[in-house]
């Protein structure tokens, strides 16, 4: 029973770590099939974090609190967009650009908020349940946003490759010419592409601001964004794989803690190597074809466009 | 007066302009000091604290003194030694550098600037125009000890470290011993999270003792992430650097603090007299520089007299943490029974005591 209990404990935990990096990523995973690199997630998860708590704070309303997180990221990519996209700057220089502006943006918005305790969001989703067994219990307690991180793979995984619009989305990632030979506004696509994984950046930074743990401090989200980053290259920019990847590094950072915790007699620096050195490993390993890797790269990623005809 | 590094870099890219201009120099010209810090200021925490110690000198010295602050100031790369050099030549006379990484840079720049003085904390290296501080926080966290043995029922204290270096262990294990005079059932879960701050991480940790049995956790790290984690979960929980009480009023015991305040003031004066020698403080319960916040109503009457009872044997110098006999994780003697820890011995710790379920290195 108690080992169960210590694998529910686990599972909880690494659903919970892993829910920033699942966002994060999958927004990005959709600006990227666009053929946008925007490297600004941690600057956008950053702003949501400290909206989303001010927002919440100020209202009373964590709902009104995770939607503002939201715009604002959403507002931070349209920057993007407009300097990328219509202006055509270069992507890189510009998401960097993009990091260190929400960084400091963040703290300045956020300067007043500091050290406001909050309750955090609401757990009790399902008061029925709460009678059931410990286990039932501990599951139960995951808030709304974890849950709504387990159904985006899936969600995406459809939109990408069965719908429509999902076609369309890579056909302009893959070749924005020919999409837009075909008549298909690439432009368009592409704003719309990159404000969603805004949208969905400032409502990873919002989780961690609300949820995670319920606080404003700056520089919060610690790097977690980068992370997302990666994951997504070594992910192939497949759904299953970028979703596989965020659980395992979710996974391996609490088994770190447990591990230590045990008293397994392992160094704390090998230990804190882990996460960064399985999701590496197994990642490197599913996609270790060179010519696969090229293949799922979108053909466009990184390159403006320039309506010639 | 706020100066962060961007401005800071505003300020080098306007500098050839600003050198055209008539200088107006004054005979009353404040006295500059400078403040570099590793993190932002926040609200709690290590450089919230330092930063109260520069308010306290501003607010003693008046008008005398003119202070200047770099915050979040990585210890990684070359931005330390820039910013530091930066205040120097902007006419700084003195610049207290605040954390462990700023060792290396603070004494590059010190050769440069040998009419500046420096004093860095937490370090060991000094020069004829740099000192070192830092506080004895391993008597604050004896006394926490003390409670904690007192108020676990499972016996196990959680606790979220940062890395596994000699500040962190010296901690760790004058918990253990100050727990076992009072419980000899106690024993200590360790857990580094390799991060001074990362909200995330350290609550991922406290909530991984608590599922391990831990009923009292405390943090070698600077969010107060472990104070909230405790309040939702309705375990103890102490907090570090500042008074964390708000973020778990329920059940946040007392936070060991720090207090610089005297030390910037005293220091100040000094240089500004002509007095100020290169020399190394270590201050800690008895000059105040380490205090215990206020206790919990949770506390018991019977254990507030054993914590002001221990307070006052230390600042007496009666009891010392690291009095033996202490036995390490293998068991073999560390310090034997009417020996003690020197200085020199505390500052190196590297070894667990028995009790401490962890690994270092």
């Amino acid at each position: 029973m108690h080992e169960l209990e210590i694998a529910v404990a686990i599972l909880v935990a690494t659903l919970r770590a892993a829910t920033p990096l699942v966002l994060a990523g999958f927004g990005e995973l959709i600006a990227e099939r666009s053929g946008v690199l925007n490297l600004g997630v941690e600057g956008m998860m950053l702003m949501g974090a400290s909206v989303g708590f001010i927002g919440t704070v100020a209202t009373g309303s964590p709902i009104i609190g995770l939607l503002l997180a939201m715009l604002a990221g959403a507002a931070l990519a349209m920057v993007f967009g407009v300097l990328t996209l219509s202006l055509m700057a270069n992507q890189v220089a510009t998401g960097l650009a993009l990091t260190i502006f929400g960084v400091g943006f963040s703290a300045l918005v956020g300067v007043k908020w500091i050290g406001i305790p909050l309750e955090g969001i609401a757990t009790d989703i399902w008061p029925s349940l709460s009678s059931s067994s410990p286990i039932v219990q501990q599951l139960m307690l995951l808030d709304p946003i974890v849950w709504l991180a387990v159904l985006v793979p899936f969600l995406i995984h459809r939109f990408i490759y069965r719908t429509r619009a999902g076609l369309v989305l890579r056909a302009v990632g893959e070749s924005h010419d020919v999409a837009h030979a075909l008549g298909y506004s690439v432009l368009k696509i592409r704003y719309l592409a990159v404000a969603f994984g805004g949208a969905m950046s400032g409502l990873a930074g919002a989780y961690l601001s609300l949820a995670y743990t319920p606080m404003w401090s700056e520089n919060m989200v610690a790097g977690r964004g980068w992370i997302a980053l990666a994951l997504v290259v070594f992910s192939t920019w497949k759904p299953a794989w970028l979703a596989l990847g965020s659980l395992l590094f979710g996974f391996v950072t609490i088994a770190q803690f447990q591990a230590e915790a045990l008293g397994l007699a392992l160094s704390p620096h090998l230990l804190a190597m882990l996460p960064y050195l399985a999701t590496i490993v197994v990642l490197v390993l599913i996609s270790r074809d060179a010519t696969r890797l090229k293949l799922n790269a979108p053909a466009a990623l990184g390159r403006p466009f320039h309506a010639t005809a | 007066m706020l100066t962060t590094r961007r401005t800071l870099l505003q300020a080098s890219l306007a500098l050839p302009a600003a050198g055209l201009l008539p200088r107006v120099a004054a005979a009353a010209d404040p006295f500059k000091v400078g403040f570099i810090y590793v993190a932002p200021i926040g609200d709690a925490g290590w450089t919230f604290q330092h930063d109260l110690g520069r308010k306290a000198l501003e607010a003693s010295l008046g008008a005398a003194v003119k202070t200047t602050f770099v915050e979040n100031v990585p210890e990684e790369g070359a931005d330390a030694e820039r910013v530091i050099r930066k205040l120097a030549t902007e006419g700084h006379s003195l610049i207290y550098t605040t954390s462990f990484g700023f060792m290396e840079p603070t004494l590059k720049v010190a050769a440069k600037f040998p009419k500046v003085k420096f004093a860095h904390c937490t370090g060991y290296k000094r020069a004829a125009n740099v000192s070192t501080y830092s506080a004895r926080f391993y008597e604050g966290r004896y006394l926490t000890g003390l409670i904690a043995g007192r108020m676990t029922k499972s016996n196990v204290i959680g606790y979220v470290a940062a890395f596994p270096i000699p500040e962190v262990v010296q901690g760790i294990n004058a918990v253990l011993l100050a727990a076992r005079t009072v419980n000899p059932n106690v024993t200590i879960k360790v857990v580094f999270v390799s991060s001074w701050f990362d909200p995330g991480k350290e609550r991922a940790a406290a909530d991984t003792l608590i599922s391990q049995g831990a009923d009292v956790i405390m943090h070698h790290t600077d969010s107060s992430a472990v104070v909230q984690g405790g309040e939702e979960k309705g375990v103890w929980s102490f907090g570090y650097d500042s008074d964390m009480l708000r973020y778990g009023p329920k059940t946040n015991l007392t936070s060991v603090t720090m207090h610089w305040d005297d030390y910037y003031i005293d220091q100040t004066k000094a240089a500004m007299a002509g007095s100020w020698k290169s020399d190394d403080t270590w201050g800690g319960l008895k000059t105040g520089m380490v205090k215990l916040g206020p206790l919990n109503a949770a506390v018991p009457e019977s254990v507030r007299a054993e914590v002001t009872a221990a307070t006052a044997k230390i600042e007496a110098g009666t009891l010392l943490p690291f009095a033996g006999p202490i036995k390490d994780q293998a068991g073999a003697v560390k310090v034997a029974a009417g020996k003690s820890l020197s200085d020199g011995e505390i500052l190196g710790m590297n070894w667990f005591a028995e009790g401490v379920q962890g690994k270092l290195g």
